[in-house]
């Protein structure tokens, strides 16, 4: 294979991939944003009606926006209680690494499972969250049932296994640490709460990047666990932009209307996208 | 001493002891959604029917209610399905990013940083926005409602991530090698395949751990590419089946015990490999 082709050989299959499956479909919704077409029938040019409309006329999508706000500011949880975790298990007594497997196990199961076994702890007769409730008098409360919780037993659910990888994200980050820099704070006097905000965590940024970043971008995202719990309701209160996405084409059959709202979401994401590569790059990489 | 340890360990014995309850205790508590599922799955209907959800089951019925969850159920069709897609996704994807991973460390080319930017940024990329072109090229294709269609979408849409992953993996590894087998006149393809690719396997191994997790818990490309019960993973089978399952707890847990297997026993046999993974790739930049 000759020298300065080769590069290119390389990076053909992927380039063909990428490129077809997720490049041309990003262009491709921008373009069908710009049109009302119901998938089956003509597609008519309505310019920037769908977005005007977006923005003046439906309260579905200030309702779903409110939600992201709530998921983004709940998500912000995950790396300070990430952070905990990863503070709490990391001392060397025997079993820990068992353990800290086990704190991370919630990763691993899909949005359906998660979805399930919340559906069983929010159960209103025989929940783990009621059978609580009542042991200290509390009267049964179905949260999924009540439009002012949903969303928040919903947040609640996905913050398992967000946690558990913003752990894994802080473990990483404290056996990079710097033991001399440590070692002479503490042959200062400095306690451990000095140690936490004036040393360790300055160290820790790299890590609380990634943690930040993962977290809040999968909050502007969150669709499955929505879909799975409630399907957006009760009476539409839970929705999100991502499963707004999904009820106006797949339902509602408003292909444009829908493309429209996809292309919001993908500029907020972006904006994020942007912060973090721009931030990293700055980083050295 | 530990002194350059944070957080410092635990001196004194009893301190100590008192904090490995604690820490099992949280674990406990921690995993009690899961252990609930479990519990729940292992009892009879006539428990579920007069809501003993917590007390000693009446009836264990373990072998019974999995057997039911395989015999009455597409389940197993649905775990099959999973499991063929994820491992030629594996293999497809690991394959062609492995290639234009190296394409990307070991050359300098025309674009090569506006290309990179791209697979990286496509990674953030919300899947609502590419929903319904994905749709329309699997149509058109004549790929949707197959396996194929999400076969095909996982390994262009992971590659990105991927991609990023081996370029910063390969870019480690001594550039002298490579040097000294071009010198020896040995073709790229050859330096690919003989030096890189063994080198490799590390980074390899971590990303199929990662895409198992990932691909098998995929829940709206299943949702959006496929309808057919021949074609379905077990994420939305499992949905759709608890569905029509709606009391039948005991039931609805087992179907999730054997949708979460899979993930967590590869999870816990590969755990370095998937923490180095989520960590290295994202640390590394």
């Amino acid at each position: 294979m000759r020298r300065n082709l080769a590069p290119f050989m390389f990076l053909l299959p992927v380039a063909i991939m990428f490129g077809t499956f997720v490049l041309w479909p990003i262009s491709r919704s921008i373009y069908l944003s710009f049109f009302k077409w119901d998938g089956l029938g003509d597609m008519a040019w309505v310019g920037v009606a769908n977005y005007v409309k977006l923005f003046t006329g439906d309260p579905d999508f200030w309702l779903s926006v409110t939600n992201n706000v709530r998921w983004l500011i709940a998500s912000l949880l995950g790396p300070v209680l990430g952070l905990l975790l990863a503070l709490f298990v990391s001392q060397p007594i025997a079993g820990m690494r068992a353990a800290r497997s086990l704190f991370f196990l919630p990763f691993v199961l899909s949005a359906v499972v998660i979805g399930l076994v919340f559906s069983l702890v929010y159960d209103p007769y025989n929940g783990v969250l009621n059978t609580i409730l009542g042991s200290v008098g509390i009267s049964r409360f179905a949260p999924l049932s009540d439009a002012n919780a949903a969303t928040y037993a919903i947040i609640v659910a996905s913050l398992w296994p967000t946690i558990a990888f913003c752990m894994v994200v802080y473990l990483t980050g404290l056996t990079n640490l710097n033991s001399e820099v440590i070692e002479a704070a503490r042959m200062d006097g400095a306690g451990g709460g000095v140690l936490l905000t004036r040393i360790v965590l300055p160290q820790l940024s790299p890590a609380t990047s990634i943690a930040f970043t993962v977290t809040i971008i999968g909050a502007l995202r969150s669709f499955d666990l929505i879909a799975v719990m409630t399907k957006g309701g009760p009476y539409g209160s839970s929705k999100v932009l991502a499963y707004l996405v999904y009820e106006e084409t797949i339902t509602n059959y408003k292909i444009g209307y829908g493309a429209a709202i996809a292309v919001v979401l993908l500029v907020l994401t972006s904006a994020y996208t942007g912060l973090f590569l721009a931030r990293s790059s700055k980083m050295g990489r | 001493m530990s002194l350059g340890l944070f957080p410092a360990p635990i001196a004194s014995g009893r301190s100590r002891r008192i904090y490995t309850i604690v820490l099992w205790a949280s674990l406990a508590i921690w995993l009690l959604p899961l252990l609930a599922i479990i519990a729940t799955s292992l009892r009879g209907a006539d428990d579920i029917a007069r809501g003993n959800y917590w007390g000693l089951p009446t009836q264990w019925k373990f072998v019974e209610n999995y057997l039911t969850v395989f015999t009455n159920t597409p389940l197993l069709q649905y775990a099959f399905n999973s499991a063929v897609i994820v491992v030629v996704v594996i293999v497809g994807c690991l394959t062609i990013s492995s290639m234009a991973g190296f394409a990307f460390a070991a050359y300098r080319f025309a674009f090569d940083k506006l290309m990179f930017v791209l697979l990286v940024a496509g990674n953030f990329v919300p899947s609502q926005v590419l929903m319904v072109p994905v749709r329309e090229l699997m149509i058109g294709l004549g790929l949707y409602d197959t396996i194929w269609a999400l076969i095909l979408f996982h390994m262009a849409f992971h590659a990105g991530f991927c991609t990023l992953f081996m370029r910063n993996f390969i870019r480690e590894l001594p550039h002298e090698l490579l040097e000294a087998a071009r010198v020896d006149g040995a073709s790229e393809l050859r330096i690919f395949l003989t030096i890189v690719l063994p080198m490799v396997r590390p980074a390899l191994a971590a990303l199929a751990v990662l895409l198992f997790t990932f691909v098998w818990n995929d829940y709206f490309w299943a949702l959006v590419l496929v309808q057919d019960v021949s074609a379905q993973p077990i994420t939305t089978g499992l949905q759709a089946v608890s569905g029509q399952w709606v009391t039948a707890w005991h039931l609805v847990s087992a179907g999730s015990i054997i949708a979460a297997v899979p993930p967590v026993v590869v999870f816990f046999l590969m755990q370095r490999q998937l923490v180095q993974g989520l960590t290295l790739g994202a640390v590394k930049g």
